[in-house]
């Protein structure tokens, strides 16, 4: 290499030009790629807030246009937000759906933390018997189970209550256990036996050393807890009855039944559900992608 | 005697363990375990709820085999996997590959892909039924721009599930976040040596990243393949009021999960869908140790080029 570039220095010069060109089109390409992409990804949000914004007899102009523009000009109805989320009673399912979510955070939060410790710190006979299983409950499709669950619940008289919504999360739950007991491994366990030195027991030692320490992990599972529960349709559908239990996602769908033209209210009150997963997600979205990446695992 | 009190505290530990995991353990049987023994115990009957169950034996798996929507729910299942599992991963790699090529505004542009996938349930269910609607819809009013006539995608039996497909890679950055990570852990050594052998960018990219990124691409097939098996809610949601019950039109779009679900809380056929339950349970076991087997042919494990 060295020997060529001395016998032909203009050929070098040339090829290096060549290489320089090279990148500046590769750069270019990358770029535009990147760009195309993002307006791909992005239009659906877009349509989504531009449908909110829209007249009722404008959603379904033809042909349909991209901007909610009347004669010309940009008209945003913005009373299309507080009109949608009266036509039900909104206030209502928000109310149930953070009754459910919040509990579903702090059970998982509670339950998944202290399982994990036992995994990731305390030896027994079958520890890794259990552990295995916990994976393997990890591939079980829920449909497996929703039969005798539904049937179990219907057995002790929680159906049409929030219940059956709320109290699995407080038995565990076989992801964020994982996502835990990997982040708990890596705490180094000269900070247990100096603690245990000093005449600690392991439940101090969960709670004083183990817990503090673990911010990152347990907010991520309080992410991921939140995020799935709020957006949770099914489970609502198989036990809720009544319209006073009913959550934001029954709620939508209900909205949906009794006013399928309105697709601009349907929009504008999708939109406010979908905000806290939203502030969520831009406050933390540092905290997400390391959980996301400490585990392999892209959410539920 | 310090064995005894080794053996002791041992022994202390193995309790505490054991209290520790209890409420997993109890979950375990509460909520799995024990329905899936329930389940196939309740798939051996005929049952509506609202009667005593009657045991029928192997009566609803030779139903099974007569039913042709049990085929068809089974077939669309499989047509959904294949590609939407497929072509998602083209896309998040080929995102991931893109946002690896140390730009900038990565982070940004690593948000928008990844967005996305975190909203998820009715509200995104909702905008795409809007997306897709054939006359007023965002994708037919973009196609139409450059002068092609869109096709009534949900509402035609072939436009279906591609339709269902597209919006599946809509939510390709969840594994892309993941791929990308991957790719930011080659090490740079392993790509310096390629290029010494004079490799060019496809060669670097088919002996150095490829073979280093298939143990995250082979767990990223596994759960993407269970994942698209159990994904009928949004289906259930989209295909409200097409036809006369979810999974049209004329149940192109009725998937596995769907017609489980059906069966048990529409139908109230206990019996019956118990049964596609462990038969659903089945094929999920038998596509994962398949995987498993094949991975040995293509998934590189680093550790293992040691020995």
């Amino acid at each position: 290499m060295a020997e060529l570039s001395n016998s032909v220095p203009v050929t070098r010069k040339n090829m290096s030009f060549g290489i320089q060109r090279l990148r500046t089109i590769k750069i270019i390409v990358v770029y535009g790629l990147l760009l195309g992409l993002s307006i791909l990804f992005i239009m659906p949000f877009m349509w989504m807030v531009s449908t909110s914004l829209k007249l009722s007899q404008d959603v379904f102009s033809y042909p349909p246009s991209f901007l909610p523009i009347v004669d010309g000009q940009l008209s945003l109805n913005w009373d299309n937000y507080p009109k949608g989320w009266t036509v039900l009673p909104f206030n209502t399912y928000l109310r149930n759906s953070l009754i459910v979510t919040l509990s579903n955070v702090i059970g998982n939060l509670i339950s998944c933390s202290v399982v994990a410790f036992g995994f990731a710190r305390l030896r027994a006979r079958g520890s890794n018997v259990l552990f295995l299983m916990l994976l393997a409950t990890l591939m079980i499709p829920r449909e497996v189970t929703i039969v005798p669950r539904f049937l179990l619940f219907q057995k002790m008289g929680l159906i049409n209550t929030l219940w059956p919504l709320i109290l699995p999360a407080w038995f565990g739950f076989p992801f964020f256990i994982f996502l835990l007991r990997q982040f708990f491994m890596s705490i180094p366990r000269d900070l247990d036996e100096a603690a245990r030195m000093d005449g600690a027991n392991t439940l101090q030692i969960f709670l004083r050393i183990i817990l503090p320490l673990s911010g990152p992990a347990l907010a991520s599972v309080a992410i991921f807890a939140f995020i799935g529960n709020w957006s949770n349709y099914l489970d609502p559908l198989i036990y809720i009855r009544s319209q006073s239990l009913y959550t934001l996602a029954l709620g939508l769908n209900l909205f949906r039944g009794v006013n399928l033209t309105a697709f601009n209210y349907l929009m504008a009150v999708s939109i406010i559900t979908l905000i806290p997963v939203l502030v969520i997600f831009f406050l933390s979205q540092k905290l997400f992608v390391q959980g996301v990446q400490l585990t392999g695992m892209g959410g539920r | 005697m310090p064995i005894q009190k080794a053996d002791k505290l041992a022994k202390r530990e193995a309790r505490e363990f054991y209290l520790f995991v209890l409420p997993w353990i109890i979950g375990l049987i509460l909520f799995d375990f024990g329905p899936i023994v329930a389940s196939f115990v309740i798939g051996l009957t005929d049952w509506s709820l609202l009667e005593t169950p009657k045991f029928v034996g192997l009566q609803n798996y030779v139903e099974m085999f007569n039913d042709p929507l049990f085929f068809t729910a089974l077939g669309n299942s499989a047509y959904y996997g294949f590609f939407s599992v497929g072509l998602g991963l083209v896309v998040s790699f080929s995102l991931a590959l893109l946002l690896n090529q140390k730009v900038l505004g990565m982070s940004l542009f690593r948000t928008i892909f990844y967005l996305p996938s975190v909203v998820s349930g009715i509200a995104v269910a909702l905008l795409w039924s809007n997306i897709f609607h054939p006359d007023f819809g965002l994708l037919n009013t973009m196609l139409g721009w450059i002068g092609i006539k869109g096709p009534g995608w949900l509402s035609s039996p072939v436009w279906s599930k591609p339709s269902l497909i597209l919006m599946s890679l809509w939510a390709a950055g969840g594994s892309m976040v993941i791929y990308l990570a991957g790719l930011q852990s080659v090490p740079t050594h392993l790509y310096e040596a390629a290029e010494i052998d004079g490799a060019g960018p496809w060669q670097k990219f088919k002996t150095v990243t490829v073979p280093m990124m298939s143990p995250v691409i082979f767990y990223n097939l596994i759960v993407g393949i269970i994942a698209s098996l159990q994904n009928f809610v949004l289906v259930l949601i989209m295909t409200q009021g097409i036809s006369s019950q979810p999974g049209g039109p004329a149940n192109s779009t009725m998937m596995y999960g769907l017609y489980l679900y059906l069966n048990a809380f529409t139908f109230l056929k206990m019996g019956y869908a118990s049964a596609l339950a462990w038969v659903l349970l089945i094929i999920i076991i038998n596509i994962t140790a398949m995987q498993f087997r094949l991975a040995r042919t293509w998934v590189f494990y680093e550790g293992e080029a040691k020995n």
